[in-house]
């Protein structure tokens, strides 16, 4: 890990720590954790220099926001990086505050409302990017009605705004489009969930390395050992899919490589939150045990901005109307 | 943990620009060819066609210069696989040699050994299999019974293999065998041998399958005598030189594209009939992406060979879930074409769904099986 990354993940050991976490869940203010963050220069990685950030690259950036995952994260911090790398690549002020970005959901009301259901984050956040029947837009969060359409401790919420307000950022749309509002929101989730993921399976490790049973820790049954390598299996590839999509040049994801990601990330989070549960036991589902905080998030962030089978008809549509080269091509243009 | 993370790494350029030319060459040769011979890839046999890569230069190319390959590592490899795979083309007769035979001898063999075996298989004149498995002896590898015994002459080798893909065709087997101690000692006292399959005493039988081809074998040695050099690498060090080798069977694009021609065949259906259905696009998706995030991992298992680190837990994560999609892929593409009734596929198409469904519960079996490739990653978990 490098000195930047470890850095990190000490702020967040010391100020996102789990009593931190259920403080905000349950509506406590998240003004200080955010502070905390935006005075330790992080928000700004992806800005160049004389802009005050570190100029770092999206690929450079990931390791952070797997740690956003890995420490459940209740502010932002992902998708507020991305989107001030992704707003500055398309020439637009950056402005102060949390920012959360709205998924294919979002879209305007037969009245002239504009509508962004289910934007993970939208609680804490102050700003949401988003694409409203084609129109690229930073609305402000201030002048939203919320609507909570989860259970008890989620972060996600219907915002819903009666018009455009005059505080709104309404952005000119590139000709050719790398990256959409809705991808770069798909972009954001994946590092989340595989970081995420990979806690719950470093945790589902202990458990079941200090849980006994008929006489030995539980995880030397073979059914115990096979659920864990394909947890891990799921793991490694959640963390691949993640690292392709920050693989990006001038820091604006390839909207292929988001939809391949969020697919596979929402897939497995399932899986990996399933598995979890299943070899932790009753203690698992308790509010007490931390379990929760990440097997929550993944559940939420996979539904959240379009699930795997939304991303995966987005791709089949896109490798299907493509008139010229095979599927090989395809799978070689996103990587390359 | 003891598995190591799994980086996002390139194929550098110079290996990525044998691509051209090998798809340009796979246009003449393969493209011809019905969808439902080329979904046979690495079991389609077809010594001509390797000789003709060998020509080209597209064999060995991880073996030095001085042996006759080409001295390029295991990325102008998984270029030169990726294309050969994806194309259908009939790679079996050189394929098991270059991937896994070569970098064994390599590695173990002695000069005389190099010498000898490394220029014929970088031209496509020396054949080789895998002798592993046993009708006693599958995924319990250590309690193999074939026994070869020194001699003043060489090794006496008495027992047999089976399910031992292309023996038929191959011209030599390494086998892993019994040289000291009795089944019970398990690890210990096992051995690798070349062995001459034109040999007398050694009588190979093909194995018809159940979609009609007979691509393995099984492989019966009555008093074979081997020479003394026969021995590759160690007496006694055979479990440790097979688990080394694995490293480069289960790591690479052939646990990937196995189903490859058909998702090929099927993407030319789908956009020569349209359809309104979400059916055919989620498919699609799933396969794509999941072969995209594979790739990627196969390409960083490359890389630590490409280091000359082996890694072999690694690989069998990596094989486990590839040959998961690899399985999904006829499955898929079957229910999809059923779910579309009025858009018929061509019997050509139908055919390679047919016999992908019957040669795919061999992908997780061929390589180790899966019960077997969770162990691994379950010991890379440390939890046995």
């Amino acid at each position: 890990m490098d000195m930047f990354t470890e850095a990190l993940e000490r702020i967040f050991q010391e100020r996102a720590t789990t009593a931190v976490i259920r403080h905000i869940e349950g509506g406590g203010s998240s003004a200080e954790l955010w502070s905390d963050i935006t005075a330790s220069g992080y928000m700004d990685v992806l800005l160049p220099e004389n802009d005050g950030g570190a100029d770092l690259t999206l690929g450079e950036a990931f390791p952070l926001f797997m740690l956003a995952g890995k420490y459940a994260l209740p502010i932002p911090f992902v998708q507020t990086v991305m989107a001030r790398g992704w707003l500055r690549a398309h020439g637009q002020a950056v402005p102060q505050g949390a920012i959360a970005i709205a998924g294919p959901e979002a879209h305007c009301s037969d009245t002239g409302g504009l509508q962004a259901p289910g934007v993970a984050y939208g609680a804490v956040a102050d700003w949401v990017l988003g694409e409203f029947d084609d129109a690229w837009m930073m609305l402000p969060c201030d002048a939203a009605v919320k609507e909570k359409g989860e259970s008890r401790g989620s972060q996600m919420v219907d915002l819903c705004w009666t018009s455009i307000p005059k505080t709104a950022m309404v952005m000119e749309k590139p000709e050719v489009v790398t990256c959409a509002p809705a991808q770069l929101a798909a972009a954001a989730l994946a590092p989340l969930l595989a970081g995420a993921a990979r806690q719950v399976l470093d945790m589902t490790l202990t458990h079941t390395a200090q849980r006994k049973q008929f006489g030995r820790a539980i995880m030397q049954f073979q059914s115990v050992q096979a659920q864990l390598s394909v947890m891990a299996e799921r793991v490694w590839a959640m963390r691949m899919a993640a690292q392709l999509v920050c693989n990006a040049a001038n820091n604006v994801p390839s909207g292929r490589l988001a939809a391949i990601a969020k697919a596979r990330c929402s897939e497995a989070a399932v899986t990996v939150a399933d598995s979890a549960h299943a070899l932790h036991g009753a203690i698992g589902i308790t509010e007490e045990y931390d379990l929760q905080l990440y097997t929550r998030r993944l559940r939420e962030w996979r539904r959240a901005s379009g699930t795997e089978t939304w991303w995966a008809c987005y791709l089949g549509q896109d490798v299907i109307s493509e008139t010229r080269g095979t599927a090989l091509d395809y799978i070689l243009s996103c990587t390359k | 943990m003891t598995i190591d993370t799994l980086d996002l790494a390139f194929i550098p350029e110079q290996d990525e620009a044998l691509r051209g030319p090998v798809r340009a060459f796979l246009r003449d040769e393969v493209s011809g060819l019905p969808a439902n011979l080329r979904a046979r890839s690495w079991m389609g046999f077809d010594a001509d066609f390797s000789r003709k890569l060998a020509d080209r230069g597209w064999l060995g190319l991880t073996l030095p210069k001085k042996y006759g390959g080409a001295e390029r590592g295991p990325f102008a490899r998984f270029v030169v696989s990726e294309e050969l795979l994806a194309a259908g083309a009939p790679v079996s007769a050189h394929w098991i040699a270059d991937r896994q035979s070569g970098p064994l001898i390599l590695k173990y063999g002695t000069e005389a050994q190099k010498q000898f075996y490394l220029p014929r298989i970088s031209k496509a004149e020396a054949f080789f299999c895998i002798g592993m498995s046993e009708p006693g002896s599958g995924s319990d590898l250590a309690s193999i019974r074939t026994r070869a015994v020194r001699n003043a002459s060489g090794w006496l080798l008495n027992g047999s293999k089976i399910w031992t893909t292309n023996a038929q065709h191959s011209h030599y087997m390494i086998a892993l065998v019994r040289t000291s101690g009795e089944p019970k000692d398990r690890y210990q006292g096992l051995s690798q041998l070349i062995i001459d399959l034109s040999l007398p005493g050694v009588t190979v039988r093909p194995i018809a399958d159940m979609s009609g081809d007979a691509h393995f074998s099984e492989v019966f040695f009555d008093n074979v005598l081997c020479p003394v050099d026969a021995l590759i690498g160690e007496e006694g060090n055979g479990w440790a030189q097979v688990n080394a080798e694995l490293a480069f069977e289960r790591s690479g694009p052939e646990r990937l594209y196995s189903s490859m021609v058909l998702v090929e065949s099927w993407l030319a259906h789908c956009r020569k009939n349209p359809s309104p259905g979400s059916a055919r696009l989620e498919a699609m998706g799933n396969i794509i992406s999941w072969l995209t995030v594979l790739r990627s991992l196969s390409i960083a298992v490359t890389a630590k060979l490409a280091r000359g680190e082996s890694p072999a837990i690694e690989a069998s994560l990596v094989k486990d879930m590839a040959t998961e999609i690899e399985q999904a892929i006829p499955r898929l593409i079957a229910d999809v074409i059923g779910a579309e009734p009025r858009i018929v596929a061509s019997a050509e198409l139908r055919r390679v769904v047919a016999y992908l469904e019957q040669l795919a519960p061999s992908f997780s079996l061929r390589g180790g099986t899966r019960e077997i490739m969770r162990g691994i990653i379950a010991r890379g978990l440390n939890l046995r």
